[in-house]
């Protein structure tokens, strides 16, 4: 059981580096470890979301207002900062933070106490977002020179030889890592999305998980969000439209399922990493703008492919001691 | 705050206007903006009071609705006839729902003519596009050339493989490319408008051509992203962004010496032509016939088409001595 999981993300990452080896034939400067780093830091924001995404679909629901989310946060933190350049930025990095979980509270509540199936609930989030920073902004861009150079500084500062927006990813990684292999709300959102009727019965609050973990992945939203508007030194209405789908192939192809119960976070970094990898190649390989799309779509659909044939033959056991009983 | 009062005042003078009309010798032209509030109008008003003072006798009313709607501006233009206005120029929000209001004012003798956003042939008796695409297409190599005295090898990022205003700029700047010695376009690529994507393709042509001297970029996601990628690249200086782009947003690339010039029209000249040709119309010293010529004075002439529109003048270009005027009004 153990050892398939481990064969999967062992496979996705030779499937990883086979693509890299591939671009590697058609232009030998991608592989060099200035340049790999670099596609790591710029799949650094959507490693976060996809880290979040995991949580929300492994009990089974899904979370498409992530892209908004960041960037109504994005615009938010923009907005503060041209207001007051005087705020510390790390303090601007909490508000973003909170104001990301507060805004994947609404999703929660609306799934654990109304009861709304997360695709409605989300959809309609994603619209709300969107359109509340056209509120905000009166649609008007918040530029560059509007930011103070302390904002826009942060992700790009080094530390230890990497830039700071890759350490984000890596202490998102390992705080997702810790959640979920160490403590038991991890479990239970694995236990809520292998099965919810068993995870009642254990004296898990099905609602509740679900709730934190639409928490959670606001909170990451919401920093990715600041991520976002100082890497790209510009905010407007439109950041980021589409990403959410980003996210969830993200996912999917590194093997959480959809239906609930499975992932890992080995497996979601190396898909958000595998798209990653994709979008860095494509304009170096010299291929056609309308092939690009076609070939990021196959990777997912071989991807689900893949995932159903394996999920099929092996089905998750979430409490080992019952069954020996 | 500036804006408030700027609009404040206008709005009283709009005001006192209407009750104490001014000597009747005067002629008013009425500049009519999608709406009030929003720098690019008010940069274009300035221009039309450059002309009116240039000109002398000539009062300008500078007005639109609140909120970008067509139905506000055919209540400003109503109110504009009621008050016999000479001449208004206006902005359209709507190409077709205007034209009724504007045949109407036609019909009251006062002269009508469409700037920035057109409205339909018989609405209008002439619309000032600010610029042509023959004309974007040379600016936007020339620019890249300028700066570039041995020539080198340039790429132009443009927004996505569909979007037709794009393909136009690119193709009418392939034709003009050879009148640029040593430049030569290696690549186009496509950022879809979308920031991230743009600031990789932006990436992908500095690493993929080594040699590369400067990014065309005649879309405003997409010239921000480039320049932002390519100061993150430590290359600022070394590589030349330039295209497209609104003064607000390039001002910080502007600064960090990634972008050394870019272009987009200038609603001062574009207030300015727009209130000359409706003063020659009105005057009777021009009319808006296909092939004719109308003076926009210090800008020269513009020439109509068989469609009765005409373009004022190449892009203008902003750089560092002139983008710290404009970061604040568009």
């Amino acid at each position: 059981m153990s050892s398939f999981k481990f064969s999967r993300d062992v496979l996705l990452a030779f499937a990883l580096v086979a693509l890299v080896a591939l671009v590697y034939t058609r232009f030998p400067e991608f592989a060099s470890v200035k340049s790999l780093s670099g596609v790591f830091n710029d799949t650094s924001i959507l490693i976060i979301l996809a880290l979040g995404q995991m949580a929300v679909i492994l009990t089974r629901c899904i979370d498409l207002s992530m892209a908004s989310n960041l960037a109504l946060v994005g615009m938010c933190t923009a907005m503060l900062n041209a207001a007051i350049p005087a705020l510390p930025i790390p303090l601007l990095v909490v508000i973003a933070m909170l104001l990301g979980a507060l805004l994947g509270c609404i999703n929660g509540l609306l799934v654990w106490k109304l009861d709304i199936p997360p695709i409605v609930v989300t959809l309609g989030t994603l619209t709300i977002f969107r359109g509340i920073i056209f509120l905000i902004s009166d649609g008007q861009w918040v530029n560059a020179h509007e930011m103070s150079p302390a904002f826009k500084a942060l992700p790009r500062a080094h530390f230890l030889g990497l830039p700071v927006l890759s350490w984000f990813a890596i202490v998102s990684i390992l705080g997702m890592f810790v959640l979920l292999t160490r403590t038991a709300q991890g479990r239970a959102l694995y236990a809520v999305g292998g099965h919810p009727n068993a995870a009642v019965y254990t004296g898990i609050n099905v609602g509740r998980t679900r709730f934190n973990a639409f928490v959670l992945s606001g909170a990451l939203s919401g920093v990715a969000g600041y991520l976002w508007v100082s890497r790209y030194a510009v905010a407007y209405v439109d950041i980021a439209a589409g990403f959410e789908l980003d996210v969830v192939a993200a996912c999917v192809i590194g093997g959480i399922s959809i239906a609930g119960g499975i992932g890992s976070v080995a497996g979601a970094v190396l898909g958000a990493l595998f798209l990653g990898v994709i979008k860095n190649a494509l304009p170096v390989v010299n291929i056609s703008p309308f092939w690009q799309q076609a070939i990021s779509g196959s990777a997912i659909i071989i991807a689900v492919i893949f995932n159903a044939r394996s999920e099929r033959r092996v089905g998750r056991i979430i409490l080992k001691k019952a069954e020996q009983v | 705050m500036k804006k408030l009062t700027t609009l404040l005042t206008a709005g009283l003078l709009g005001g006192a206007m209407a009750i104490s009309p001014a000597h009747a010798d005067d002629m008013r032209i009425a500049l009519v903006v999608k709406a009030l509030g929003i720098g690019f109008f008010e940069a274009a008003a300035k221009g039309a009071e450059e002309a009116a003072a240039e000109l002398g006798g000539v009062e300008i009313i500078y007005t639109g609705p609140t909120d970008t709607t067509a139905e506000g501006q055919i209540e400003v233009i109503n109110s504009l006839i009621a008050q016999k206005v000479d001449a208004i120029a206006i902005s359209a929000n709507d190409q077709d729902a205007l034209v009724p209001a504007l045949k109407k004012a036609m019909n009251r003798g006062i002269t009508v003519i469409s700037w920035d956003s057109g409205v339909a042939p018989e609405g209008r008796q002439m619309h000032l596009n600010p610029s042509s695409n023959p004309l974007i297409g040379n600016m936007i190599v020339k620019m890249a050339a300028d700066h570039l005295p041995d020539g080198g090898d340039v790429a132009v990022l443009s927004a996505s493989a569909t979007a037709t205003n794009q393909n136009i700029w690119i193709e009418e700047m392939n034709k003009v490319v050879g009148n640029y010695e040593g430049i030569n376009v290696v690549a186009t690529v496509y950022g879809d408008d979308l920031s991230d994507k743009s600031y990789r393709e932006a990436q992908g042509l500095m690493s993929s051509h080594p040699d590369l001297k400067a990014i065309i970029a005649p879309t405003s996601v997409g010239i921000v992203a480039a320049a932002q990628a390519v100061s993150d690249a430590g290359k600022a200086g070394e590589i030349l962004v330039t295209g497209l782009g609104l003064p607000s947003e390039m001002a910080a690339h502007v600064d960090s010496g990634a972008s050394k010039s870019f272009a987009i029209w200038n609603p001062i000249d574009l207030g300015y032509a727009a209130t000359m040709i409706s003063y020659n119309l009105a005057k009777g010293e021009a009319t808006a016939a296909a092939g004719g010529e109308i003076g926009m004075g210090r800008l020269g002439a513009v020439q109509l088409s068989d469609s009765l529109d005409g373009a004022m003048a190449d892009p203008f270009v902003y750089d560092a001595s002139n983008i710290n005027d404009f970061k604040e009004i568009f």
